[in-house]
């Protein structure tokens, strides 16, 4: 009983102590922040791996998740004998709530694996504290500019998910089913406010800097084994899922 | 790895994607204007009340979209909304006596605007006037004109009065 009690505690204890350092991290990147900013040639590249190369498996769910919107939107809508509003209920549930999420999900899984596993990786192979023994602050030269080009990309990819998504239910709902496409879109304008597109982003944008962050804490700290980087790859996944959806939750209640 | 002009293209290419994303967003799908063709007419009608009729719905006839509705104005002299609607040139021959009324398409579903063909031989031109021109049923309207009906002819009366289409 009393080591039952014990050990909860102490997994209690690990998992405060690791909210404790995934804070002091996230201070450190904000500290060096102005001096990555002063070296754009990274964050370039780094834009160009999380966001660029997410570009098609972004596209592809998002219009796949368009078109399952407007098959269900359809169904549920000709009940009511509404199904004019499509527009506004695909439009709508995008802006607010998948567009966000889903893209904060897959980035998680195509881009957030992606940063942590090579930081893990060179982590194991010493290329960090090769760094540090150089005098290069592997904060500033390797972390700083992985975890900025995440933010970056992130909200952009979340408005091209929408806009492809946005086209996947209209190629349902109007091409296949035959919804009037005037009143497709006249519908989705006189319904969504600029207030709707500014959620999504900023949701894009939070959601981007909690994976990000996430990722590259867990590549940086991985255990210098192999098992160490996959276990740092399947956490980084694990925790941005939860992060994003308990934000979510969070963001929606402080916006609605 | 990539020389670093493929990562700067590419890189470049998915920027300006996301940002006419977001231009897309922010243009298309809130309340701004678009254009329509341009092969086609424009018919105009004043209506007292136009209901919840929008820009973009359709105007069909015999239920076939033949239109949209281009602009909607609020004339101050007249007291009148006036619908400005661009017919498709594939039906140029529509009577000119022919009326437009506002139709609700279902019960919750948005509003269109639906021509009934009159006998006229000569058809609409560009820029003309419906002279018949049927209102938008208003729910509202409706329920307080059957509720002060059923108060005036049948005061004091507790039950509530038959629908005036069975006292016919």
């Amino acid at each position: 009983m009393i080591t039952i009690l014990r050990e909860t505690m102490q997994s209690f204890l690990t998992f405060l102590e690791r909210v404790g350092l995934l804070v002091r991290f996230a201070l450190r990147l904000a500290a060096i922040l102005p001096l990555g900013l002063l070296r754009p040639r990274p964050i370039i590249e780094q834009v160009y791996n999380t966001g660029a190369m997410s570009l098609v498996i972004i596209m592809t769910c998002g219009l796949f998740i368009g078109m399952v919107l407007g098959l269900q939107g359809y169904d549920l809508l000709t009940r009511f004998g509404s199904e004019e509003y499509l527009g506004t209920a695909t439009a709508i549930s995008l802006l607010r709530e998948l567009g966000p999420v889903v893209t904060a999900l897959l980035f998680a899984g195509r881009a957030g694996t992606a940063l942590a596993a090579e930081l893990g990786l060179m982590r194991a192979t010493d290329q960090i504290a090769a760094m540090e023994i150089m005098a290069v602050d592997p904060m500033r030269r390797v972390v700083l500019p992985r975890f900025l080009g995440g933010v970056i990309a992130m909200p952009l990819l979340v408005s091209i998910f929408i806009v492809v998504a946005l086209f996947g239910a209209q190629l349902v709902g109007v091409e296949f089913f035959g919804v009037d496409s005037g009143s497709y879109w006249s519908q989705m304008r006189s319904a969504v406010e600029l207030s709707d597109i500014r959620e999504g982003l900023v949701k894009g944008l939070v959601f981007g800097v909690a994976c990000s962050l996430i990722a590259v804490y867990e590549g940086y700290n991985a255990m210098p084994t192999a098992e160490g980087v996959g276990r740092a790859t399947t956490r980084t996944v694990v925790i941005s899922a939860v992060v994003t959806l308990i934000l979510d939750y969070i963001l929606t209640a402080l916006m609605l | 790895m990539r020389s670093t002009r493929t990562i700067d293209i590419s890189t470049g290419l998915f920027v300006m994607l996301g940002f006419a994303s977001i231009l897309f967003m922010v243009t298309q799908i809130t309340n701004r204007g678009y254009s329509l063709k341009s092969d086609s007419y424009r018919l105009m009608a004043a209506f007292e009340n136009i209901g919840g009729l929008k820009t973009g719905a359709p105007v069909s006839m015999a239920g076939v979209t033949i239109g949209r509705v281009e602009d909607i104005q609020y004339d101050i002299n007249l007291y009148k909304a006036i619908v400005t609607m661009r017919i498709s040139d594939k039906y140029r021959a529509i009577p000119n006596d022919s009326d437009a009324s506002i139709y609700t398409a279902g019960l919750l579903g948005g509003q269109y605007i639906g021509l009934t063909p009159g006998g006229s031989d000569v058809p609409y031109k560009d820029g003309d006037q419906v002279i018949m021109a049927n209102d938008a049923i208003v729910l509202e309207n409706l329920i307080s004109k059957y509720l002060f009906n059923s108060a005036a002819t049948k005061p004091g009366e507790s039950t509530p009065a038959p629908a005036p289409a069975a006292q016919e």
